[in-house]
């Protein structure tokens, strides 16, 4: 499976106007619900790892990866991706305040694997992160995002 | 030797974790045996080195083992400097 087979053009959303940690994980949640990629319980349950694990999501400066078990109710392997008009501190030690959050769901332990190296790649690349960063619009970043995801294989 | 990589769920960040340090070992010619673990599983079982997200330290205080803690999961140099450096240190 490849990032952008993972990646859900409607749950990308550009510079959201959220306030704070828990809004970000509902409004994920809510774009994945709305593809059909997961059940409502799935936002419920990466809320819980968040509270129960600490804020070890915020994987580098400003990004934050969030996501539960295949069982918390994944109906297809996804990703969301929001960015934030503000950035909101999720709690971490070095690498807060967040502005990109990806909601990532997995129907099991593997099928996703080769996206995610495909997205830690992209996420350790500064012109990528520049893009995500700065459009304005969401209809822009969808168009980017795929852009991009196109022109490198 | 044995890596441990750690996350919560055992398949996302510790998965991102193991790719890029086989990727590492490789590069360096280095054999070992890289495992993504869930925290809740992986207690109780053995590692000569732990890679672990620097904010799951708490739950990682006097494990026996080499703990590495990495602030950026993402950047290579950061994830290879810490290894190489732990995997020295133990041969």
């Amino acid at each position: 499976m490849h990032l952008d087979q993972l990646l859900i053009r409607k749950a990308i959303q550009a510079k959201l106007d959220l306030r704070t940690r828990d809004e970000v994980i509902e409004k994920s949640g809510e774009l994945l619900v709305a593809a059909g990629a997961i059940e409502p319980r799935y936002t419920a349950a990466m809320k819980r790892v968040v509270d129960e694990l600490g804020p070890y999501c915020v994987i580098a400066p400003g990004i934050a990866l969030l996501h539960a078990r295949p069982d918390d109710g994944v109906k297809r392997t996804c990703l969301a991706l929001i960015t934030l008009k503000t950035p909101l501190a999720f709690g971490h030690s070095s690498n807060d305040p967040v502005d990109l959050a990806f909601a990532l769901g997995a129907t099991d332990k593997q099928s996703h694997i080769s996206a995610l190296a495909e997205l830690a790649g992209f996420l350790s690349d500064d012109k990528f992160l520049r893009i995500l960063r700065e459009s304005e619009d969401s209809a822009v970043l969808q168009e980017s995002i795929f852009d991009v995801l196109h022109n490198r294989k | 030797m044995v890596i441990a990589t750690l996350c919560g769920m055992g398949f996302g960040t510790s998965m991102m974790l193991k790719l890029f340090i086989d990727d590492i070992l490789k590069a360096e010619n280095l054999k070992a045996e890289t495992t993504p673990w869930d925290l809740g599983s992986f207690k109780g079982n053995r590692a000569d080195i732990v890679v672990a997200p620097v904010d799951m330290e708490p739950h990682l205080r006097d494990y026996p083992a080499k703990i590495v803690l990495i602030k950026n999961l993402v950047d290579k140099q950061e994830i290879k400097e810490k290894i190489l450096s732990a995997i020295k240190e133990l041969s």
